[in-house]
């Protein structure tokens, strides 16, 4: 009887154990050094003093007023991007026309111009000294440095999030299930509520959820067209900036940490909705 | 339900896919529509089922204009060529869909939504999947599913794209007899988009062979085998 030979078993792409080592741990290093240890060094300033001292920065009324100003601008802002993002994608994927390129163009674009100069050229549609900011200042209404104009900033910096997100997907799924549903007679809302909807359902949540923290987070564009004022166009990113430079660092970093903190509640909130809808995950995306 | 077409005539920008091509369908007939990738069956069969629109020409079904229905409206049982099944529902509510769509005043109740379901998965010989989802079924079952889901309006008539192009030959024979067996016990007028000639000259009462938007012959198989009305027909019949 001849030998059996054994031979190792043997996967064609796991690379050596060394090879393998060497690329998680670089990976992990690099997770440490560029995401936990500023994360960590923003959290260690805002304790620095104690937890009390932290927490009553926080109940300053120009801190409080930033919380609710950046809450508030980021309620009216995502709705508002999430339908215009669904919008624009649906057009783009669904449909065939002219000058569809230069639209998905003009989507990225606040991805390409820099926060600063679209809170510029804000200004300079809407502020007083263009004919449409008279308009409104002979009709008492306040775009910039107020409240509209920090949520038009912000609405465009925000754009691209959905829309980039839901584009691809649409694209790949196509027409077709539309198409079925209104044969079995739905109407065009029907469609989209119990087929276009829930098919895109993720892909939304994750553009809803970066469109989120940018809202919040957005510095450049929201600094221009507030004109700071304190206690009433401060944004918290920008209380921060301002706290910091007044070396307040405590409150500059509890309100730092709590921005970090919004980021990491929505992506919590994101993972626990992807765990518990796992199975049904796993049985759609095989299809 | 018989269908007539009349010089229907579809052009997209400046390409024509339908030439004025005129057709008679017989109530309860099947029919296959034949020919080649480009010669403008799907667009055919995508105007009879009112997702596309003809851009001259006259559709009616008994009889009466059609051709400005509205998809809804036309109540086709349309099986897509990759059967486009909701991939987030069950097997049980993708069949279901078209009852729940319903207007108010028509739709069924929930226990004879039931009722229906069940009936058409034991129609296709599937009645236990209705739990499953799409991702979850082989291809033959899926295109099961598409037909049930498509019989579940009780249609007027039934339109099927490419209905067994993504399945392998042995399913293929056996969904093959499952149509015509549905055909049969229904009597649904059903017109169905193939580019398999022995497919369609197996399965079909009435072969159109089309080719470049133009309707090249309308026969039934044996006539079609026997007396090719053109060099096309007989050299795309042969292979």
């Amino acid at each position: 009887m001849p030998d059996v030979i054994l031979v190792p078993h043997r996967d064609v792409t796991t690379e050596p154990r060394l090879v393998r080592g060497l690329l998680v741990g670089v990976v992990l290093l690099l997770i440490g050094i560029l995401l936990f240890a500023p994360l960590a060094a923003v959290f260690a300033s805002a304790l620095s003093e104690g937890l009390r001292a932290s927490l009553e920065s926080l109940t300053l009324p120009e801190v409080r007023s930033a919380i609710r100003l950046t809450l508030m601008v980021a309620a009216i802002v995502v709705p508002l991007n999430a339908v215009l993002g669904i919008a624009a994608a649906w057009a783009i994927a669904k449909f065939d026309f002219r000058g569809k390129a230069v639209l998905i163009t003009l989507i990225d674009l606040p991805f390409s111009v820099s926060p600063v100069v679209a809170g510029l050229s804000l200004v300079l549609l809407a502020g007083a000294q263009s004919s449409l900011g008279a308009w409104f200042a002979a009709h008492d209404i306040r775009i910039v440095f107020a409240l509209p104009a920090i949520v038009l900033a912000t609405l465009f910096v925000t754009f691209p999030f959905v829309a980039r997100e839901l584009i691809p997907i649409m694209i790949e799924q196509g027409r077709a299930e539309e198409e079925a549903a209104l044969t079995l007679g739905a109407s065009g809302w029907r469609t989209f509520r119990t087929v276009t909807l829930p098919n895109i359902r993720w892909a939304l949540l994750y553009g809803v959820l970066l469109c989120n923290a940018r809202a919040m987070g957005e510095f450049g564009a929201v600094a221009v067209v507030s004109g700071k004022i304190r206690g009433e166009t401060t944004t918290m990113p920008i209380m921060v900036e301002m706290l910091y430079n007044e070396y307040l660092s405590v409150a500059a970093f509890s309100l730092a940490g709590v921005l970090a903190l919004l980021a990491l509640v929505t992506l919590t909130l994101k993972s626990l909705l992807e765990w518990r809808h796992a199975d049904v995950l796993a049985a759609t995306r095989r299809h | 339900m018989n269908i007539d077409i009349d010089c229907l005539e579809k052009r997209f920008g400046a390409d024509r896919a339908l030439h004025p091509v005129s057709l008679s369908i017989p109530s309860g007939a099947l029919v296959a529509l034949l020919g080649p990738s480009g010669s403008g069956k799907t667009t055919l069969l995508r105007i009879l089922g009112g997702l596309e629109f003809p851009t001259a020409g006259r559709v009616r079904f008994d009889g009466c204009d059609a051709t400005g229905l509205s998809v809804q409206e036309r109540r086709a049982g349309f099986v897509f060529q990759h059967y486009a099944l909701f991939r987030h529902m069950t097997v049980f509510e993708n069949v279901a869909y078209g009852l729940r769509a319903m207007p108010r005043k028509t739709r069924p109740g929930a226990a004879e939504i039931d009722r229906r379901v069940t009936r058409l998965l034991d129609l296709i010989r599937l009645p236990d999947i209705g739990r499953r989802y799409p991702g979850q079924l082989s291809g033959g079952q899926r295109q099961r599913v598409a037909l049930a889901r498509a019989l579940a309006i009780d249609p007027r008539m039934l339109l099927l794209d490419e209905p067994f192009g993504a399945l392998d030959a042995q399913v293929r024979k056996e969904l093959r007899r499952g149509l015509r067996e549905i055909h049969d016990s229904t009597g649904l007028t059903t017109v169905f988009v193939t580019h398999d000639q022995e497919e369609a000259m197996e399965l079909a009462d009435l072969v159109v062979v089309m080719s470049m938007g133009r309707i090249e012959q309308v026969a039934p198989p044996s006539e079609i085998r026997a007396k090719p009305a053109s060099d096309f027909v007989r050299q795309f019949t042969a292979a």
